[in-house]
């Protein structure tokens, strides 16, 4: 019997995968079970498209306790017994939809994949990514994505410590949302996401299942639909109940801390419900399982199999428990004042068995259902790339220097440069009271719980940059997201990546994506940043056109000593101030892709670059300065270049700056104080350290360029620019007056 | 001392308030699901911050129907100490242990900043260590702050001293532009007609070490701490 279209559509299964799939199983699926294999075959959850490129990551390592994705999210060993657990995930087409919740239940479903993990959420952070402000419906997907996030982490008590927020047109209608959560366990009580152990119960835990998110994975996730269809796929995008979450976040905590021998596994219910949890613990435990989805508590009666298996109702747990251990389990959700039903068991052989009132309505080989087609398409370098890498900014007209203090000022007011606090003062950033560092430098400082150790996190992403050259902008982001970590004192150890692109079923959008992680996973490689989690979002597109390759990198880091952390801020008047890793002459190839060029310029054109090798040098070279506590600052030199850079510290520090006044700024004077050559960090250091400064960069083959030096009272001089503090505040603030 | 913190469901800041009272300050402190009814043994109540019943009502409206506040009210009325931080100052509110109420913030909007508090009014165990006139730098975070009660409620509260903390800037002046969220005449904190039961928006818990950026939250603490050393002596 053929199957017909529309039952294909609805599950986002092409007739050869249906083909493919009959061959596999030896029979033709019944409706519930075309349902289950559509959505674990989805781009969403079965990463068609991008697992073989996946596999070119560097993913292991000394410290490294999980591969990577075999399980809910990354652990990383952080010494004394104790990891980190860390994953980014994307929301990307929920939040398009319906900001608020789309947001909301992103952040929902990334702290349930820590703590399903037995680590407890320490961290979130996000990465945004939204049309011009100029679009009115940018304003409102901005303020209810802020909102959404808010609303649902502020609840959970878990601090957003960081995150960009980064506007262009490319993003109307597409805004990309990825959330990251970091969380901390003992080693020892870590939990695998797996179903093994004939007779071990399955606990179905939390909300009640209603019939929201159906095809959330198969549908909304893993295909483009036009913006007209968002009224009538709304329903499809869940509601997020946080008050929920906290207390399921307590009770698997207090489960995998303190009972870990009472249970085999446990897993969150998140894209594809019911039918990707299970499935996916039998396959990791190479078990089966029966269901007996009648016990499945309902938030509305008359549900069908096929809509409780594939409801994506949020704030749900599956805990695979020991048999003799089941009450006790019971017990401990209770208390916290949750639901808690056995609805099945483990059991042998290779299939997850699902029965509704002892009738047999689906049978899923899970070694079918978690292997889908992987899809290896050759890509073709964007055509429009040529034009854009031959651009030469030296064929402008250089920066006049009678207006470079405005054009200072008119860059730190560009939405992608000014600061931030509008957002994350809507954020909780305090909670737990470990925020060292809180947002609006660098990288954020939390320390762990009970020790002086401390890890640094920072998600960074310059998509201008993976667009004009998807490798080297991909190295790009791994870079700065490293030069951010070390600029808070904190050595860079792993990487979790959220990869957004549009059709892969393009060969240049494939191009693009192809090169963006060959680029990720050289810089990984080079600085020795295993990538241990992640998540892909692809189908990012409006009208046809695909949103900038925007690749976020979360990287974590490590202090040792809380002490020793450092920040962006100028405190100490006196205090000599540097750039290293680069001559403040700059040449105008420094000025493609940087915000300047677009501001003042209107071009998004240029050829980037990025030397790994003498990144990693200058890196390591600002560790070892730390180390010896020779710096009072650092501060990444990137978006905004130098000119950025140093306003920044002032703005932070509420210092003033004087500029060397034999400064030579070199014969283009733009690229000098607005380009955004890599490779650069501004440091103040202690006024008695400048010879040992001196010799460790020539040890560490660093150039290193005299500035100025911090000053007293509120003067802002460098070069030709002019100001004050409380002016560049004034300019940098510029989103706080939307 | 020994400080019962007690924990509704949604409650986030009773790690942080544990924290402080125990780690910080070397106190004895215990966490207290709200299902408990017994206070003896201790000789303080923290109400900590946080979205207790997800804050899906009005925020504190479900949590003092909690089989522990019945304790909590007479604990309080029998002239012992109590605090209310953030949720559990809207708790306060809503059992009638204080007067008033906390709106929607005036922006619409949750805020999380560190902001300058001072001290006002009367005595009371939980700020005598605090001069009158002093300025504090603490953090806020909530979504619901704004202190409202009507013009003979607040001309009590302000004839009587019972205004402990409002919102400054860092000089001291009481602003508009000082206030995050609101509160009527810039209001972040007040106590009971006894004195001995404090209610405020702002985070003490969160500025308990130089590390995380202050310890004027500690000035609280130790207030309380010292009144019940000269009690006990």
């Amino acid at each position: 019997m053929a199957v017909s279209q529309e039952a294909l559509d609805a599950v986002a299964l092409s007739r050869d995968e249906y083909d493919l799939l009959v061959q596999r199983l030896g029979r033709e699926p019944n409706d519930v079970e075309l349902g289950m294999f559509g959505s674990l075959w989805s781009e969403h959850c079965g990463y068609k498209n991008s697992k073989p490129l996946l596999r070119l990551f560097p993913s292991g390592g000394d410290r490294v306790l999980t591969q990577i994705g075999a399980e809910n999210a990354g652990a990383i060993d952080v010494g004394d017994g104790r990891c980190v657990v860390m994953k980014v995930e994307s929301h990307n087409h929920p939040s398009a939809i319906e900001p608020y919740q789309g947001a909301a239940t992103g952040v929902g479903g990334i702290v349930r994949d820590i703590f399903a993990m037995g680590a407890y959420p320490i961290a979130i952070l996000d990465s945004l990514r939204f049309g011009t402000l100029e679009d009115p419906q940018t304003r409102y997907l901005f303020d209810g994505v802020v909102g959404g996030i808010g609303g649902y982490g502020n609840c959970l008590g878990i601090p957003n410590v960081g995150g960009e927020v980064f506007f262009a047109s490319c993003y109307n209608g597409n805004p990309l949302v990825n959330a990251m959560c970091v969380g901390i366990a003992d080693t020892d009580k870590l939990v695998s996401a797996r179903a093994s152990g004939e007779g071990s119960v399955l606990l179905l835990v939390g909300s009640d299942t209603g019939r929201d998110g159906i095809h959330g994975a198969s549908g909304l996730a893993s295909r483009t639909d036009p913006e007209s269809r968002f009224a009538e796929m709304r329903p499809a995008v869940q509601v997020g109940n946080p008050f929920m979450e906290k207390l399921l976040m307590e009770a698997c905590y207090e489960l995998a801390s303190q009972h870990r021998d009472w249970i085999v596994g446990l897993q969150d219910l998140g894209a594809a419900g019911l039918t990707s949890s299970v499935v996916e613990c039998c396959a990791r435990g190479r078990s089966g399982a029966v269901l007996n989805i009648e016990r499945v508590p309902r938030r509305e009666s008359g549900m069908t199999p096929y809509e409780v298996m594939l409801s994506e109702s949020q704030e749900r747990m599956l805990i695979i428990a020991k048999p003799e251990h089941v009450e006790d389990v019971t017990a401990l959700f209770h208390h916290w004042e949750l639901h808690c039903e056995a609805i099945g068991e483990v059991v042998g052989g290779p299939d997850v068995i699902v029965r509704e009132n002892g009738v047999e309505v689906a049978r899923v080989p899970w070694e079918i259902a978690t292997e889908p087609p992987e899809y290896r398409r050759a890509g073709e370098r964007p055509v429009e790339l040529v034009e854009l890498n031959r651009f030469d900014p030296a064929t402008l007209p250089d920066l006049a220097t009678a207006d470079a203090t405005g054009a200072l000022l008119r860059v730190l007011a560009r939405p992608n440069i000014a600061s931030k606090r509008g957002v994350y003062r809507r954020y909780d950033q305090q909670v737990l009271a470990n925020t060292i560092v809180q947002p609006g430098g660098d990288a954020s400082v939390v320390r762990i719980d009970g020790t002086n150790r401390a890890i640094a996190l920072k998600t960074d992403c310059n998509p201008r940059l993976v667009y004009l050259d998807p490798y080297v902008g991909g190295a790009i982001a791994v870079a700065e997201a490293a030069r951010n970590i070390v600029c808070t004192g904190a050595t860079p150890v792993a990487v979790t990546d959220c990869l957004n692109f549009g059709n892969p079923e393009k060969p240049d959008v494939y191009y693009t994506m192809e090169h963006a992680i060959r680029g990720i996973a050289e810089a990984c490689l080079e600085f020795g940043t295993p990538v241990v989690s992640g998540n892909v979002s692809l189908y990012n597109e409006r009208s046809g056109v695909p949103v900038y390759p925007t690749a976020v990198i979360g990287m974590l880091g490590l202090l040792d000593d809380v002490e020793q952390h450092l920040t962006a801020a100028f405190s100490t008047p006196g205090a000599p101030v540097f750039l290293l890793g680069a001559d403040i002459h700059q040449p105008a190839v420094t000025l493609g892709g940087s915000e300047y060029l677009e501001a003042e310029h209107g071009k998004v054109a240029g050829l980037p670059a990025v030397d790994l090798v003498a990144e990693h040098n200058l890196q390591k070279l600002v560790l070892a300065l730390n180390a010896e506590g020779l710096l009072l600052s650092a501060h990444d030199c990137s978006e905004g270049g130098l000119a950025v850079a140093l306003a920044e510290s002032s703005i932070l520090g509420n210092s003033g700056f004087e500029g060397d006044s034999s400064l030579d700024l070199g014969d283009r004077l733009d690229a000098a104080l607005l380009g955004e050559g890599q490779g650069r960090i501004v440091v103040s250091a202690r006024p008695a350290a400048v010879d040992r400064l001196h010799q460790l960069a020539g040890e560490h083959g660093v150039p290193v360029s005299e500035l100025g030096q911090v000053i007293e009272g509120q003067s802002f001089t460098f070069g030709p620019i002019s100001t004050t503090v409380p002016m560049l505040r004034e300019a940098y603030e510029a989103l706080m007056r939307l | 001392m020994r400080f019962a913190i007690v924990r509704f469901p949604g409650t986030w800041s009773d790690r942080d308030c544990h924290h402080v009272l125990h780690n910080v300050l070397g106190q004895e402190a215990d966490i207290l699901w709200h299902r408990e009814t017994s206070l003896s043994g201790y000789d303080a109540v923290v109400l900590p911050g946080g979205f207790s019943y997800g804050d899906y009502l009005r925020c504190g409206a479900i949590a003092r129907f909690s089989p522990i506040m019945e304790s909590v009210i007479a604990f309080a009325e029998a002239g012992r100490p109590v605090i209310g931080i953030c949720n559990g100052f809207q708790v306060l509110c809503e059992s009638h242990l204080l007067p008033g109420a906390l709106m929607r913030n005036d922006s619409l909007e949750f805020r999380c900043e560190w902001i300058h508090l001072r001290r006002e009014g009367a005595s009371t165990p939980w700020a005598d260590g605090i001069a009158s006139g002093q300025v504090l730098n603490v953090p806020i975070s909530h979504n619901d702050g704004n202190y409202f009660a009507d013009d003979a409620t607040l001309d009590e509260l302000e004839s009587s001293g019972r205004v402990i903390f409002r919102y400054c800037d860092e000089r001291g002046d009481v602003t508009p532009a000082a206030n995050p969220n609101g509160s009527v005449r810039n209001i972040a904190g007040i106590i009971n007609a006894r004195g001995n039961v404090l209610g405020m928006m702002p985070h003490p818990e969160r500025a308990g070490e130089t590390i995380v950026g202050g310890t004027d939250g500690n000035l609280i603490w130790q207030s309380i701490i010292e009144h019940a050393l000269q009690t006990a002596s």
